[in-house]
Parts: structure tokens; sequence; C-alpha cells
């Protein structure tokens, strides 16, 4: 059994025949072949997944792909254009922000997110705003560092 | 030959990695990202229980589904492919890709289904019937070694691996007999104090946030085999898959695309791979098999468990006189590609950074029902220096001595380098002293123990810690794995438009090979980085190679791409020559021209010396036209570096939590090519071993033999907020073994980190009568202790 959805990623729109237990993740890595987000774990503890849905970041993991019908997502991909790169994109590349790459699509994609909350954040803000997500090999600070750099950047 | 060590322009600089831009953009090319044409999906059924015989499998259920191509049991493939290889000299059991009889630990695979979809191959490994007659779980290791509460492998009497490997003074390296008691006893019967602690260096999960994945590609037409894996070392996997298929290596290619971390657990080829690999050859399609990450936790390789008996001898004045170190390491239920290996460089570490005259190691190593263990980040020094430094500690409080002082008194001095150990192991270069009050100043160490004490007098829990390592870093020689060899391969190739294509055997999973080794060749030819681009992680384009691990890529496969360097300037030279009408020996290379040395801007331009080793009208007299070198580089012996971690930390009375509250360290790993990544490495390192301190530990039921955290909401990673900001800082001491004076820091962070953390905490509850605390420094364990009961 199939259930038709319709989704709009990255600017796209798509419709789509989808199972109903396909995760929002998978209909975005097996369908769609976007590939940039993660799957890290599966018990929604590590947020190598994270995207944006309507607005506001979401572990695609923790989404069925039949719940985001009628939504709006962005994945990494989507964040910058061809050829250019969001102020966080930039921010980890300059602070060596990431090591390995499996956690950062999903480390930018909170950060994104935690910026629009907390325009300016302290060390703090961002230690706990990137609480949902794991990386197990930069020891955090770098991307602490990316994050407030892409901060001041966007004064 | 002439080989370039001074730094450049670029090496040194903090130089922005080149793998970022497609890795930030979500761009890269993880195993798991691919599909090929025709590709099949696998699924695992695994054992739920920890130890027992298979008298039946059913799979019709499973073979009924529509999308079920084939299911093979462990019987059934054991009739394609051999029991699974090792790379250690120590006897071991059979250990079959997929279990053929009996099950041996929770998670071990029984049958594997190969369908036309990932999620239906699982569904159908759900309905494979397995009878198992449960046999009792084998979990403590100590009751294990007297074969209780039962034998795993009938040929190894007592579950013992290694029934008993000593090292040090008194044993007779060649034959590992014990022929002399008398210096440890005289040592012992003499010292003005002695230490006696019970350590455990507890189970650890790796949990690279990738988990292992391989596709497996065999072509008929050609019987060629292509898999793409998830590997940290591609060449030796290639090694593997083509002994256990029965394959020439010449057939075999294996790839390492992206790969999201390691930290050891990835360097093993698994039996998914094995099993995939067969499972293609057979039906002639591709297929491919993604862990997820609850079999990660339960059947990718695990790190230390390492019980330490740990006695240290003194005088009076905190000299140590002689240390031993009864050791049990439990490596679970069957022996992986270096799992026997791993414990025995426990025992190299025994003497750390100090000039100890006696020491004794005595190894005992013992199959229980769990995961094997394997090299974990650390991979021995981690346990070693943890139990060393503990002890330095307990000797120092009891001595009522400064930590810094008792180290102080005890440390091997600068002019004693190259120093062998009592242990037998050769140092390459240190200077501790120095970086010991480079710490101590950066840290503000007397300031530090004024506050922590003004912070006791207000009746707040706050301890400080110190921790010194040195560890074992650029394995090679050979010797040390000779199964193996721990050479690296290196080539590089000027193309004749004057760009350079290079290639590593050491393979990158996020240690920017891409970068470094780029910036290094650019400085030695005199060229812009851009103009370079690095091969690594594939069979068929990088002719030969080891990998990356225990701090080798920089030091070994760094040193092999300098040769191979060295190797195609010499024959540009007499190119260059020919053109400028002089002797090659007076050329150089610097900003993108070969010319006289200091003058090379007067000389030919790198590209037009490319141009004409592609024409050479006419040809210089014994020289083959183009320009592509390669050279195998194995150093003569490890290099060492070494650091010290200070650090403060506050435990809450009313629930036993601890905040890291200051992380000071000062590292020295040599001779730095890119900060910026040295720091990485640190960082991450760093973070790894305060996990081990506070969060993290894999824990077996002792009753049923299940895996009680097998997923991130019970073994926890540490996440951002468990973090100070970290106060590095580092002091330069070259190696002599390699031109460039690179030591390593891969694995640094995470051996010197868990000591300091353990001491500080039990500084912290010197009050309450603690002497020792095991890890993890769970909450509950620390709030008991301050309420006066045992942890
Ligand atoms: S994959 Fe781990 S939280 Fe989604
Ligand atoms: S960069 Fe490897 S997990 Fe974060």
């Amino acid at each position: 059994m199939t259930v038709p959805i319709s989704v709009t990623v990255n600017g796209r729109a798509h419709e789509l025949e989808v199972e109903p237990r396909m995760l929002l993740v998978h209909l975005l890595r097996e369908e769609l072949n976007l590939t940039g987000t993660h799957v890290g774990c599966d018990t929604s503890q590590c947020g190598a997944c994270t995207v944006i849905v309507d607005g506001s970041s979401a572990k695609s993991c923790t989404v069925l792909a039949v719940q985001a019908d009628g939504g709006s997502i962005t994945t990494i991909e989507g964040l910058s254009a061809e050829g250019e790169m969001h102020p966080l994109q930039q921010a980890f590349w300059d602070e060596h922000g990431l090591q390995c790459g499996y956690c950062t699509p999903g480390m930018i994609m909170s950060g994104v997110d935690l910026l629009e909350r907390h325009p300016d954040p302290s060390d703090d803000d961002i230690r706990r705003g990137l609480d949902g997500n794991l990386c197990r090999c930069t020891g955090y600070e770098h991307i602490i560092n990316a994050v407030k750099s892409a901060a001041g950047g966007a004064e | 030959m002439t080989m370039q060590a001074t730094p450049g322009q670029l090496v040194g600089q903090r130089v922005r990695r080149r793998e970022d831009p497609r890795l930030v953009k979500g761009r890269g090319s993880y195993v798991d990202d691919m599909k090929l044409p025709g590709m099949l999906h696998l699924a695992f059924k695994r054992s739920d229980v920890a130890h027992g015989i298979i008298r039946s499998i059913d799979t019709s259920a499973a073979e009924a589904m529509p999308g079920v191509e084939l299911v093979l049991t462990g019987a059934q493939l054991a009739e394609i492919i051999p029991p699974m290889p090792v790379a250690t000299p120590f006897p071991a059991p059979d250990h079959h890709a997929v279990t053929p009889d009996r099950v041996r630990y929770v998670g071990e695979p029984i049958a594997v289904v190969v369908a036309t979809d990932r999620f239906l191959a699982a569904d159908a490994a759900d309905v494979i019937e397995v009878d198992i007659e449960e046999l009792p779980a084998v979990i403590d290791p100590e009751r294990a070694a007297n074969g209780d509460p039962a034998v795993i492998h009938e040929a190894f009497e007592n579950n013992l691996a290694v029934p008993f490997a000593p090292a040090g003074t008194g044993v007779n390296p060649e034959t590992l007999e014990v022929e002399d008691e008398s210096a440890l006893n005289e040592a012992f019967e003499n010292a003005d104090v002695v230490v006696s602690q019970r350590m455990f260096s507890q189970r650890l999960v790796p949990n690279a946030m990738e988990p292992r994945g391989v596709i497996a590609r065999f072509e008929p037409g050609n019987d060629e085999l292509t898999v793409w894996s998830t590997t940290q070392n591609p060449h030796i996997a290639r090694t593997l898959l083509a002994a256990i298929l029965g394959m020439g290596q010449h057939q075999v290619r294996v790839i390492a695309p992206d790969v999201g971390g390691g930290f050891g657990s990835k360097i093993n080829v698994y039996g998914e791979d094995f099993a995939a690999a067969a499972i293609s050859r057979d039906i002639g399609r591709p297929v491919k098999w993604i862990e997820d990450r609850s079999e990660a936790f339960m059947t990718t390789i695990h790190g230390r468990d390492v019980i330490g008996y740990i006695d240290l001898a003194a005088t009076g004045e905190g000299k140590v006189t002689a240390v031993k170190m009864r050791l049990i390491a439990d490596i679970g239920a069957y022996e992986m590609v270096l799992t026997a290996a791993i414990p025995t460089l426990v025992a190299f570490m025994i003497s750390g950074v100090y000039d100890i005259p006696v020491v004794r190691a005595e190894l005992t190593e013992v199959f229980t029902n769990k995961m094997p263990t394997d090299a974990y980040r650390g991979a021995g020094r981690p346990e070693g220096i943890y139990f060393l430094e503990r002890a330095m500690d307990m000797l120092a409080s009891e001595l009522g001595m400064d930590p810094a002082d008792v180290r102080r008194v005890n440390f091997i001095q600068p002019d004693q380098f190259p120093y062998t150990t009592a242990g037998g192991m050769v140092y390459d270069s240190g200077e501790y002293e120095r970086l010991l009050d480079q710490a101590l100043e950066n840290a503000g160490w007397e300031q530090m123990k004024a506050d922590r004490d003004a912070a006791r007098a207000e009746g707040r829990i706050v301890g400080l810690g110190m921790s010194f390592y040195t560890e074992i870093c650029g394995f090679g020689p050979s010797a040390a794995m000779p199964t193996v060899g721990l050479w690296e391969h290196a080539s590089v190739s000027v193309e004749r438009d004057g760009k350079v294509r290079a290639s590593s055997g050491a393979s990158s999973h996020g240690q920017g090979h891409e970068t470094t080794f780029a910036q290094m060749l650019a400085d030695d030819l005199g060229i812009p980085m851009d103009d370079i681009s690095i091969i690594h992680g594939d069979t068929g384009q990088v002719r030969e190679g080891t990998g990356t691990f225990g701090s080798r890529s920089q030091v070994v496969g760094g040193t092999a791409l300098l040769m191979a360097s060295g190797k195609v300037k010499d024959k540009m030279r007499v190119f260059a020559a020919q053109m400028l009408e002089t002797q090659p020996g007076d050329l150089s290379f610097s900003d993108g021209m070969i010319g006289p040395t200091g003058q090379e801007d007067t000389g030919v331009a790198f590209a037009e010396v490319a141009g004409f080793a592609y024409i050479p009208i006419p040809l210089p007299p014994d020289t083959e036209p183009g320009l592509s070198e390669e050279a195998f580089w194995e150093p003569e012996g490890f290099t060492w570096p070494f650091g010290c971690y200070i650090t403060q930390v506050e435990i809450d009375r009313d629930t036993g939590e601890l905040e890291l509250q200051r992380f000071v360290g000062v590292d020295d790993c040599g001779n730095v090519i890119n900060p910026l990544i040295v720091a990485g490495q640190i960082h991450g390192g760093i973070a790894q071993g305060v996990g081990q301190a506070l969060t993290e530990e894999a824990v077996y039921d002792e009753g049923s033999g299940q895996l009680l955290t097998a997923s991130f909401m019970d073994y926890q990673i540490p996440r951002a907020r468990d973090f100070p900001r970290f106060e590095l800082d580092h002091t330069v001491t070259p190696s002599p073994l390699n031109p460039m004076g690179v030591k390593g820091i891969g694995e640094a962070g995470t051996i010197g980190s868990t000591p300091s953390i353990v001491n500080a905490a039990v500084d912290a509850l010197s009050g309450h009568g603690v002497e020792h605390i095991d890890m993890m420094l769970r909450p509950e364990k620390l709030w008991r202790l301050i309420q006066g009961g045992d942890a």
C-alpha cells in the first residue's frame, strides 16, 4: 500500500507515492537522492538527520514522510545556491568545524535554526542549542567557534 | 636523493581544509549514499542470546516473502568462505563471518537475507526462526579465567586466549619466560612506600557517527570484485578479502570513499564485509549492507575492558623504584584482526614518562560472551597511562607531595634520549620538565590550588587533577606487526602541464590528509597547493598502502610522500639542468621555478620542465622520459609524543553531578604541519577521553549476557555542553626519526584526559576518605561516596 503526498523540497515541488511507514529521512535520501542528510542512529539521539521543516529544525528520522505532506523542507543541499555557501557553511569551513563531516549537515541545519532564535549566541547558548546533535570527532569547540563567527558575520 | 625538511611557506600554517567545501554542502560521498544498478540489500539475523548451541534454523517464511532473493545460514555461508583472519601471532579460535553452529555474543550473525529492498530484507530476517539451546553467559573476566560458569571455545581451556604474557625486568624477551624475580622483589622489599590498587579501564563502544557499511560488486565477466567500504585501511581490507575469497589481490579493488570517522573501529574487515563479497560473487549482482546504530553497539568492535592490579614502589622522596601491573583483558568472544595484540600495548606503556629501574607487566587475555575488543582510539595506551598516572597521584597523596613534584622527580631527562625503558621500549625524544612548567604556568597551578582550598572551605566539593602522558605513535616499524607490515607507500606524478597527482596509502576518514599532504608537497616542490591533488582510499588508484591508524599517517605516510617527491625532484633537476645548461646538483625549487639555489627565479618554470620531461628532445643520457615516482617508507622506531593535562572539577553535593570546569593542556607532537588540524585532533581526542571518564560504559548483564547499553539513550557519548573551553598550548620537541620531525597527534587527547579527570574527582572527594574511583564517574556513584557509602 502506498499513500500519495506532495512536498516541496529545497524549493522544488514533488508529488510522490510512499509507503506509510517510510521516514522523511528515507524519502529524502532514497527517493529524492538528497544524500547530504545522514542517518547516525535509530533512536532519534544524534541529529545527523536534521533538516528544516516549515521553518524550524526537525530530526527527519522522527518524521514520517506522510506527516510531511503539504510541507516545505530545506536540506543541506538547499541551504545555498550552487557554487555558493551559506554563512554558516562558510564558517564551518573557516573554523575547522568538521572532521569526518558525517554530523556536519545536521549540525549546520541545527545551527541555522539556533541562529534564527539567538542571533548573537553565547558559548552556553550554542552548547545548549546543539544538545540534540552528536559529533564524535571535533570535541565541539571548533563547531562553537563556527556558529559564533557566523553570528558575528551576520551582524 | 635530497629531502627538504625545513618549514616552508605552507607547512606550519592554519590552512583551511580542502575536503570541507563538499562536506559542508552535503555533497560528500559516503558508502550509504551510493546506489548501483541491480543492487540487492543484505540484512542479518542476529543472536539475541549471549551463549548457546544452534539447534535449528527455519528460513522458509523468509524465503517465501516476495522480493527475497536468497537466505543463507552460517553453515551454508561457511561452505563458500573459510573463517575470518587475524593478524596477531596468538592462537585464535575459528571465527566465521556468520556463525554456523554456536552463538557466543548477543548480536552475532546467524543468517543473512538478500532482498530487493533494505527494509524488506530486515522484515525477512525478523521472521527467521532460530532454536538455540542456551548455555550460561560468561561475563565476568576474572571468573571466566577459571572456566566459570562455562567454557566458550573448547580448545581454549579456562577461556584463556593468552594465558600469561609477562614483560619487563627479569623476563627473557625471546622466550617470554620469567627468569629472575630478584630485582622486582628487592624493589618492593626495600621501598619506603608501596601503593597498590585494582583499577578498571572499562569497556567502551567507539561509535563513529557513520555506522559501518559495504557495497560489494563482483563482475562475472572479468572475475573482478570491487568493494566500497567504510574502512580506515583499504589495502589491508583488499589483502584480507582476497585471501578469504581465494582471489588474487589484482582481482580485488577496495574503495574507501568519504568515511565518517573510525577511531580504530574501522580497521577490521568484519563478517558482514566477507559475507557481502562472497554473496555478490555467488549471485553475480552487487549487494549492499548498512549497519544501523543498534547493530553498531552490539557488533562493531569494542575498546578497552582491562583490569589492572597496580603495585608501585617508591622512596620517601617520591622516587619510583618499581612498577608492577597484573593485567586481565576481557577480549570478548573471538579474536578479530588485532584483538589479542591491543592489550600488549598496555604493557608497553608501563614506564610512562618516568625513569623507572624495574618494571613488570603480566598479561592475561580472557574470552567472555561479549563483542570482541580491538583497537579503539589510543588502543592500549590509555589503559597503561591511566593505571600509571592514577598510581602516581596515589603516591603523591600518600607522601603528601604536590602531584607536579612527584612527577618532576621521576622524569626521564632530556639528555637520556634516545631512552630505553626497563621494558625495552625506545623513546625517540622528549623534554618533559619544560612542558610541565608550561602547563603549570598556563593553568596558574598555585592559584588553582588556593582557589580549590578556598572553595572547599565554603563546603564545595572541588578537585584538581593532573596527568602526564607519553604514547606510542607512528606505527611501524614492520617488526611491530609482523603479519601485516607497517610501512607506507606514496607516489608523486608531475603531469605534463606541471600539475601534480600524488597518492598515499594512508586513507583519510576525517583527518584531513588531502590538506596536510598537499601543504607539505607544495612547499617541497615550490608550487601552489592548488596545483596538487591528493589521491587516497582506493586500491585501484593507490598502488600499495597500509592505512590510517595508530597516529601514523603524517609520520609514516607523510615521509613516504616526501621520499617520492624527492625522487621526482631529482629527475626534474636532470631535465632542468639540460634546459639551463648547468649541473643538476645546483638546482632548487621555489615559487614555481627551478634554478640555481637562492636564484631560482633566474631558472626555468616548473611547468616548462614538466612539459619537457614528456617531450624530451633530446632525451638526457641515462634518463627515462616522464615524471612519476613512488616510494615505500618504514620508520626505524616509534615516535613518542607527550603532554600534560590539568583539570578542575566540581561535584554537586546533592546530585553527585560532576562539572568539568577547566581543562588546561600542553601537548608536544613534534613539528606541526597544520595547527588547525592538530587542534581539532586534540579536541576530539580529549572529548573521547572525557567520555570514558564521565559518561561512557558498555555494560553486559551478568546473568543474561545482554548488552544493556545498546543505544545513545543508555550509552552517552559527550555532548557540547559537557565541556568547558579547552585551554591548550604546545611545546615542540621534534622526532629525530623522520625528516619532518613529526610525532603524531590522533590519540594523545584520549590518553591524557581520562586520568587527569579521575585524579581531579578523587582529589575532590579526598576529604570523604576516597582513594580511588573506578570509571565511569556516574553521578550516582559520586553521590554515594559523598554520603559515605561505597561506590
Ligand atoms: S538519525 Fe539520529 S537523530 Fe535522526
Ligand atoms: S565531524 Fe565527524 S562526527 Fe562530527
